[in-house]
């Protein structure tokens, strides 16, 4: 799921900056986008799965960090990443 | 300096603390690692420790580290070890507790074999007809991929995961389940993949393949903890794990 996010993310960006873009000229194409709110909001959800988790077994190979402190760590970043994924979807597309 | 007719060799002496000495060993032609630590043991220092037994690459007793690399010294040939350096360093196996110079503690690697339920469970009795398994068959098959393993500990030595999760079970151990899982006449069930889901368990793979690189048998551990992954996601779908 999140690579297939990753991959329609990618090609429309390098598609929709041909030939150079500003932030007023984004916002004008995508503001009021439902169906690219959905998928961005998707997105969010896929990387707020996958990030904590995978950050999870990095910790615990890399500084040994086990144990409840960890997931409630974690837990709280995978909270931030939604608020700010979403955040930024309601910006661009609502 | 080497010539061609010795070979500076360096063999960790010690336990965890300890360091590694030097010694001269005559070179000869088809000469193996093994070889070379059986020489420096009966001529030149007895109180040198390591294991063998069959010495001809069927047991997996010999294994050792040997430049970096876990191999059976019997079957690595000196040429072969040294084909990148000027010497040859041999110290015990990675990841295991040293009990003294080049042997190691392997309780606790067959203790994680256990732990993943590595052990045939089986339904039938004497009284009962023998299962008919037919080799054909397409579980049959993926089990007899992983079946010839012998329990050496190469892979589990060279395995990063293990190094950085102490709990991690191991391939050899996830290889012996996987078998196990694809064994028709095994009972175990979801207990097994249970014990193989987890942070100790297939999960933690994280497919470096250094374990099917460094096989003697040419096992492939790795396919057989894809094969776990792939069980316990459908358990999990299916509420019964």
């Amino acid at each position: 799921m999140l690579a297939l996010c990753v991959l329609v993310h990618l090609a429309t960006i390098i598609y929709a900056v041909r030939g150079g873009l500003t932030a007023a000229e984004i916002l004008a194409r995508t503001r009021g986008s439902v169906a690219w709110f959905a998928f961005y909001s998707l997105f969010v959800l896929a990387i707020v799965v996958h990030v904590p988790i995978g950050l999870r077994a990095v910790l615990g190979e890399w500084l040994g960090w086990r144990g409840a402190s960890r997931d409630v760590v974690l837990f709280f970043l995978a909270a931030v990443i939604a608020w700010s994924g979403m955040r930024a979807a309601f910006g661009v597309f609502l | 300096m080497r010539s061609d007719s010795t070979l500076m060799v360096r063999v960790w002496r010690g336990g965890a603390e300890g360091a590694y000495q030097a010694f001269e060993v005559p070179r000869h032609a088809s000469q193996t690692v093994l070889d070379v630590v059986t020489h420096i043991q009966r001529v030149l220092d007895p109180t040198l420790a390591y294991r063998f037994a069959c010495r001809v690459g069927m047991c997996g007793s010999c294994a050792m580290t040997v430049n970096g690399v876990p191999r059976w010294t019997c079957r690595t040939h000196v040429d072969k070890a040294i084909e990148n350096e000027n010497e040859i360093t041999i110290g015990p196996l990675r990841n295991l507790p040293v009990i003294r110079d080049l042997v190691t503690d392997m309780s606790g690697f067959f203790d994680k074999w256990a732990r993943a339920k590595g052990q045939f469970q089986g339904g039938r009795t004497r009284h009962d007809d023998i299962a008919r398994v037919s080799p054909e068959s397409e579980s049959r098959k993926l089990a007899e991929a992983g079946i010839e393993c012998i329990g050496c500990g190469v892979c589990y030595s060279a395995c990063d995961v293990v190094s950085w999760n102490p709990d991690y079970l191991g391939p050899a151990a996830l290889n012996r389940a996987w078998t196990l899982v694809k064994d028709e006449r095994d009972t175990a069930g979801t207990a097994r993949l249970r014990a193989v889901a987890g942070d100790a368990g297939c999960h933690s793979c994280h497919t470096h393949m250094s374990c099917t690189e460094r096989c003697p048998k040419g096992i492939s551990p790795t396919a057989a903890i894809a094969g776990l992954k792939r069980e316990v996601a459908k358990a999990a779908l299916k509420g019964i794990l």
